[in-house]
């Protein structure tokens, strides 16, 4: 996948990615940045000099990754919570004019899972002829398919819990409000009657 | 596909380099748009939130361009097996995505019912303890009041 976002100000932009499978998941990310450049009004080719930092949380809140990157760079880290997980791309240069008019894009190209392997490079790594090649990658895409299917299967107890658990309470919350109702009525009418039998009305 | 946020449901545009609009949908819940690019250059796509008061969106979108490169120049039906193989695979893996947006979805929806419910339930519980001891107060003091006019009237 691929996919390019402009962003403004303080050069800062937040990403929130749904993480997949159970199982430790490879995920890695690209980007590159180019400031635009009044003058010329257009964004300039490459931005040398500009620090960004990349921050990632997992669902628990844990900071995964921390790291200062150049203008471009490539992050990767590893996933083993599903849910969602928050990549925040900020540039803390005070050099580069990031005020009034100024804009930042930022080119970001996010690959999880079995999209993160290189197979060319695989290849010539592991020394791999044709065939030996093909079916890794096939293995690769039926391991994500494995990793997913555990996922739903995880999913659905979860859910299966959370209905009896929902089951239960709407039970002993109509009981209890049953209870009060009466006990409401009873208290009226001993109340009233009371309150009468003072006034002598009955 | 919009996972998350009041009515699941989301603007989208997308431009070609020359500003000319693709595509355009107003608050769509999900969608997919196929084209072939007759140009070069950067194309944007927006997805906009504006009508929203303040509810925040999750949205999930992804970006299939062309085909897989082919790993080896050779062609020889081993290859062509794999390669069918290969796009089968994506075909499933692609299938298991959809359920999964689906699956978030729900959960979403059954959250935010959830919340709901609960507030109703406190509330209507308040209100009900409130208006049984309201109703016997009020039905004193009017035994109270009409009591002193007859005792007037009498006299």
């Amino acid at each position: 996948g691929a996919g390019g976002t402009p962003g403004k100000g303080d050069g800062g932009a937040g990403l929130g990615v749904t993480g997949m499978e159970i199982g430790p998941s490879p995920f890695s990310g690209n980007y590159r940045t180019q400031l635009w450049d009044k003058q010329s009004e257009s964004f300039l080719p490459s931005t040398p000099g500009l620090g960004m930092h990349v921050e990632v949380k997992d669902p628990d809140g844990k900071v995964v990754l921390s790291r200062q990157y150049g203008s471009e760079g490539r992050f990767t880290f590893t996933s083993h919570t599903p849910g969602e997980h928050q990549i925040c791309l900020h540039s803390n240069s005070t050099r580069m004019a990031l005020f009034a008019g100024g804009k930042l894009r930022v080119h970001l190209d996010i690959q999880v899972g079995e999209h993160t392997n290189n197979y060319p490079e695989i290849a010539a790594k592991d020394k791999l002829t044709e065939l030996q090649l093909r079916a890794r990658q096939l293995l690769d895409q039926v391991e994500q398919i494995q990793k997913e299917q555990n996922y739903q299967r995880y999913r659905e107890e979860r859910f299966r819990m959370t209905s009896e658990s929902t089951n239960q309470r709407v039970l002993w919350w109509s009981i209890a409000q049953t209870i009060i109702l009466i006990l409401t009525g009873i208290w009226q009418m001993r109340h009233l009657k009371s309150f009468f039998e003072a006034k002598k009305l009955v | 596909q919009v996972i998350t946020g009041g009515h699941y449901d989301v603007d989208c545009r997308l431009e070609d380099p020359d500003g000319i609009v693709l595509y355009k949908e107003m608050k769509k819940q999900y969608d997919s748009f196929t084209f072939t690019a007759s140009r070069n250059g950067t194309y944007k796509f927006c997805f906009s939130n504006e009508f929203s008061t303040f509810t925040h969106k999750t949205v999930y979108f992804d970006f299939q361009v062309g085909e897989d490169p082919p790993l080896f120049p050779s062609e020889n039906r081993m290859e062509s097996a794999c390669v069918s193989i290969h796009e089968a695979l994506k075909s499933v893996i692609d299938y298991q995505t959809h359920f999964r947006l689906r699956e978030a979805q729900g959960r979403s929806r059954a959250e935010d019912l959830n919340t709901r419910v609960a507030y109703w339930s406190i509330g209507e519980a308040v209100i009900l303890l409130v208006v049984s001891i309201g109703q016997v107060f009020l039905l004193k003091s009017f035994f109270s009041d009409k009591r002193t006019t007859t005792t007037r009237v009498a006299s």
